[in-house]
Formats: C-alpha cells, sequence, structure tokens
C-alpha cells in the first residue's frame, strides 16, 4: 500500500493586516458648513504619517471623529479594523492621542494628572500605575517636574505631558493633533525626535501639523488636507516625485530660448534674471539641451531644478502653510 | 481587575478630585459654619424664641435642634449652591477645561463616565448634609449640651434614639439634594460652561422655594421639589408622621430617573468640541 502523500499544505496566506486608520467617504457638517468633505484617509501600519493642512481646513475636526468625540455626518471609519465611533470602547484602550492641545486640571501636579487618567481606565492594573505613570513621565522628559503642578508647567511640558497621557499603557497607535504648537525651535525639535523614537518601537503615528517643516523629517506619509477636502495622500517619496522639475537655461539669447522651449512643448516659460525657465514636463533634459544648441542658443548654464516638498504642498493647497486662517 | 473595583477606582478618582479643590474645601467649612453661627447667637442672646424657623425656639433645651435648625436654614440655599456647583464642575467643568476630551478617549463610556459622576454627587450632597448635622449636634452640645429630646409632639426619647432620627433626616435630605443634583447633571451635560450649569441649577431650586411661598400656586407645589425637603421635621414627632417624607421620597426618585435618563440622552450623542 503506497501511502498517500500528505497533501502539500496550502502556502500560508498571510491574513492583511487591516491599515491603523481607514474611513470612506468621511464627512462633517457644522450646520450647512462642510468641515470635513468626503475624506479616504489610509494609514498603514507602521507608518508616521502627517496630516498636513492650513489651519482650519477639517485636521481637528477628522482627528475628533476618529476619536469618537464628534459623530460623523457621513462616511465610515476603522481604527486598527474596528469601526468608530460604533466598537470605540473597544479600540480606543490601543489608540493614545493629544487632541486640539493639552487639557489638564491646573491645581493638579503632573503625575495626579496621569492617576486620574489611568483611574478612569478600567483595564489599567492599578497595581502598576505609579509606575507605569513615573515611566510615562520619563519617557517624555518630564521626570524632574512631575510632582509640579500643572499650572506652573510651560508650554512645551503641557505638550509633552499630553503625549505621557497618551503612552500610560501600551498602544499600538499615536494620534498626536498638533503637537508642536506654541513650541519654540528646541522644542519642536525635542518633540520630533520623541515621535521619532516612539515610530521605532512600532506604533503607528499620525501627526498633524499645518507647517509641513515641522514633522517632514519623520514621516513616512503624508496626507494633505485643504477646505476640508484631502487633496493628496501617500508614501513621502512618491508625493516628493510628483512634484514638476523645471529647466533652467542661462543665457543671452532669452527670446530665442524661450521661443525654443515653447516649440517642445514646455509649459509655464518665464524670465527670470538672466535665465529662462519652464517647466519640463515629460521633456528629456538631452533633447532640450539639443535642441537649444541646434537652435543656436548660446548656452552658459543647463540645469533641471526639481521641486521641493513645500512647492508641491503649495500647489496642492494654493497657499503657504503657514498661513492661519 | 474586577469591574467593580474599575468603577470604585473611577469613583474614588472623582471623589478625590471633587474634595481636594480648595473652593470646595472652603464651600464645606461654610456649610460647617452656620450651625455654629446659630448656636452662638442663640447663646449669646440667652432665649430662643422670636419668629424664627421652627426648630430655633426649641435651641435652648437641647443642643441636637442646632443641627436641625442648620439643615433647614442651609437647605433654603447653601446646600443647593453647593450641589450646583459640584455639578456645574461634573461634565460642564471638565468640557471647559478640555478634561472632558481627555477622559473619553482614555477610554471612558459616556455613560459610566455620567453615572458614576453622579454617584460621586450624590456622596457629596451626603457629605454636605452630614457636615451641617455634626457640626450642629457639637457645637448645640457644647452650648446646651444633649439631655433626652423633647419631640415636637411633647415626647420624650433618649439621645441615641434622637441621634438615629437625625440620622435619618440627614440621609432624607441628601435624598432631596440627589434628586437636585440629578437637574444639574442633566444641565452640565448640555453645556460647556460650568457658570452656566451652577447659575441654572441654583436659579432652579431658588425658583422652586419662591414658587412654593405663594399660596395661590398651591396646585403646583407637591411637584416642586422643595415642598418636601422641610419634611424631616416630621421625623421627630412621636409617633413619626411618614406621608410627608414618603412623597418627598417618591417625587425626588420621579426626578432622579427623568433627569438622569435625559442627561444620558444628551450626553451619550453629543459632540465634545471643546
Amino acid at each position: 500500500m503506497v501511502p498517500v502523500p500528505p497533501a502539500a499544505p496550502d502556502p500560508p496566506v498571510a491574513p492583511v493586516p487591516p491599515a491603523a486608520i481607514a474611513t470612506r467617504g468621511l464627512t462633517k457638517e457644522f450646520g450647512r458648513r462642510r468641515v470635513v468633505d468626503a475624506i479616504d484617509l489610509s494609514v498603514p501600519r507602521g507608518a508616521v504619517y502627517g496630516f498636513l493642512g492650513p489651519n482650519g481646513s477639517g485636521k481637528t475636526t477628522t482627528i475628533r471623529m476618529l476619536l469618537g468625540l464628534a459623530r460623523p455626518t457621513a462616511g465610515v471609519i476603522e481604527l486598527l479594523g474596528v469601526p468608530v465611533p460604533g466598537r470605540a470602547p473597544e479600540v480606543l484602550g490601543r489608540v493614545g492621542a493629544l487632541v486640539e492641545g493639552p487639557a489638564f486640571h491646573p491645581q493638579l501636579t503632573g503625575r495626579a494628572n496621569l492617576a486620574r487618567l489611568d483611574a478612569a481606565d478600567a483595564h489599567a492594573d492599578p497595581a502598576t500605575s505609579a509606575a507605569r505613570i513615573d515611566a510615562a513621565l520619563a519617557r517624555v522628559g518630564l521626570g524632574p517636574a512631575r510632582d509640579k503642578r500643572y499650572r506652573v508647567y510651560s508650554l512645551g511640558m503641557k505638550q509633552r505631558l499630553g503625549i505621557a497621557a497618551g503612552l500610560l499603557v501600551r498602544r499600538d497607535m499615536l494620534i498626536l493633533d498638533e503637537p508642536t504648537n506654541g513650541l519654540d525651535p528646541q522644542g519642536t525639535r525635542e518633540v520630533r525626535h520623541l515621535i521619532g523614537s516612539l515610530a521605532d518601537d512600532g506604533l503607528t503615528i499620525l501627526v498633524s501639523s499645518h507647517l509641513l517643516s515641522e514633522i517632514e523629517q519623520v514621516c513616512t506619509h503624508l496626507g494633505v488636507m485643504r477646505q476640508g477636502r484631502l487633496v493628496a495622500q501617500g508614501p513621502i517619496g512618491e508625493l516628493r516625485a510628483a512634484g514638476r522639475s523645471r529647466i533652467r537655461v542661462v543665457t543671452v539669447d532669452h527670446g530665442r530660448a524661450a521661443d525654443i522651449l515653447t516649440g517642445l512643448g514646455a509649459g509655464d516659460v518665464r524670465h527670470e534674471g538672466t535665465a529662462v525657465t519652464a517647466d519640463a514636463g515629460e521633456l528629456a533634459p538631452e533633447d532640450v539641451v539639443a535642441a537649444l544648441v541646434h537652435g543656436g542658443v548660446g548656452v552658459r548654464e543647463f540645469g533641471m531644478v526639481a521641486s521641493t516638498l513645500e512647492d508641491v504642498f503649495v500647489s496642492l493647497t494654493g497657499e503657504g502653510f503657514d498661513v492661519s486662517g | 481587575m474586577s469591574a467593580v473595583s474599575a468603577w470604585v477606582r473611577l469613583l474614588g478618582s472623582e471623589l478625590w478630585l471633587a474634595l481636594g479643590r480648595r473652593r470646595n474645601q472652603f464651600g464645606l467649612a461654610v456649610l460647617a459654619a452656620l450651625p455654629v453661627l446659630i448656636a452662638v447667637a442663640v447663646a449669646m442672646s440667652g432665649s430662643g424664641g422670636g419668629g424664627g424657623p421652627n426648630f430655633v425656639g426649641a435651641i435652648t433645651d437641647n443642643g441636637i435642634f442646632v443641627a436641625l435648625a442648620g439643615l433647614a436654614m442651609e437647605l433654603t440655599l447653601f446646600l443647593p449652591l453647593a450641589v450646583a456647583v459640584l455639578s456645574g464642575d461634573t461634565i460642564a467643568g471638565e468640557a471647559g477645561l478640555g478634561t472632558l476630551r481627555y477622559l473619553l478617549i482614555v477610554p471612558v463610556a459616556r455613560t459610566r463616565l455620567l453615572l458614576t459622576k453622579y454617584v460621586a454627587l450624590v456622596i457629596e450632597s451626603l457629605i454636605g448634609a452630614l457636615t451641617v448635622a455634626v457640626a450642629g449636634v457639637v457645637s448645640g452640645a457644647i452650648a446646651f449640651g444633649l439631655p433626652p429630646m423633647t419631640t415636637l409632639s411633647g415626647s420624650t426619647i433618649g439621645m441615641p434614639e434622637a441621634l438615629g432620627r437625625l440620622a435619618l433626616a440627614v440621609a432624607y435630605v441628601t435624598a432631596g439634594l440627589a434628586a437636585l443634583a440629578a437637574v444639574g447633571l442633566f444641565i452640565s451635560a448640555l453645556t460647556e460652561q460650568p457658570i452656566v450649569a451652577m447659575v441654572a441649577t441654583t436659579g432652579i431650586a431658588t425658583l422652586m422655594w419662591i414658587l412654593d411661598s405663594i399660596p395661590q400656586l398651591d396646585v403646583i407645589h407637591p411637584w416642586l421639589l422643595v415642598h418636601h425637603w422641610t419634611a424631616f421635621g416630621d421625623l421627630f414627632r412621636d409617633p413619626v408622621f411618614t406621608d410627608g417624607i414618603v412623597s418627598g421620597l417618591w417625587l425626588a426618585l420621579g426626578y432622579v430617573v427623568v433627569f438622569l435618563a435625559a442627561a444620558v440622552a444628551v450626553f451619550s450623542r453629543r459632540d465634545v468640541t471643546s
């Protein structure tokens, strides 16, 4: 009797872990004003997602809905695969958050404020409370100030206490709304370092800001809000590549160079000092140089200038990032 | 950790937060001061009598009446004011401060938070009423002694029984304040400004006292919470006259059920935007 070889097991299909945050058609209206307009957020696990947009573009309202603080007018939210706000209590324990600035009882110390939040957590072990509180405070560098009243904390310390509140228990995700708001450059750098080190621990982090420059360095992904709409999102490299390069030709034959560039189909031809610039579009630089030389333009310098991420965002949002509104 | 001990931990945190506030400690001291003031004033003038509240006349006979007079007087303003201030702190206060959003994302289920805060309010009401009674008994004992007590019906009961009846009076007063606390909690759930909630709750208690004092409106008197509050005096009749107390308890229960349900309905759907 020939033993039947065991059937080759199906190759294990790794279940695709649900995205850390996924929304579809997420919309919020206050009266007739549509503050968040049908956005489809997609934050992969392990990402540091920069949630960018000018003040008033709907970032904080979106974050409030993600955390079950406000109800969507329409659309669905899944946080770590769990629908919110329907089953929010199941998943919020895995999410730490700073929403619209820190808020604590001014008469209590940093430690007492965290003890209060820990007491509210039905799943937190009271036996380890003190140790977890001190560890969270140490993590954000507030160890020496833990017994000072919140009232005397500097703005930077308040922000860091807010982050510490998100670290009281083990989390899978942090949602940080404008954690660098109002901080000086030193404080901003510290918060950025903290975000980087938390991301190294494997946490998924969504961090919002109205200033690209403050968070660009730590982000792996970006999403850009403009007037309630999510106008772009994706890995930071893709967004950077989406920016167009510009041709820059330094020459004395401005008119002729401009004519040739226009003839090649380059858009937005401009005279800038000694140079002529134009959108490169799909044009290969070697073809452009050949055409210019062939056309008798005296080329002194030639270059392709890649647009910066900032340029990409200015074009997406239509305004600078430090515009308040 | 069991669900019960987790809940007790949250309740403890609520009480600790309220009782740890300087403003509330000061308020408690004010509640305690009034019975002392009554005892001192009556002792200095050397006689009860006069047109004061029912109990004042009997104070010189027995110190326990200081506690009863204190409760009767403080129910008109100070005790309702204390309940209004504390209930204003519960939701509106935390919303105004911004701490409400951080509590909710811990997460704490909204109904659980609301009901825990209500239980804390009831315990704080009890502490308030008890403070008045204890301050009254102590200052009354020092000024007038605690001989066997002559009830309002003229019979005499021993001090242990009198203190037992005083404990029942404190419990009854607490029930009335707990009903007002349910109203206060509901208002607190409607607003993000604690001052608004405090003024509104105090205003409602005061308005009920005013309506209760207008004889032409006697049709609505049985429905006014405060109308029944002074019925605790019936505990010091012999035999105890329970009609007023029982209807007071039923009305208080009705207020608690209606306003707690309304508070839960409002708060569980409200957007927290502060």
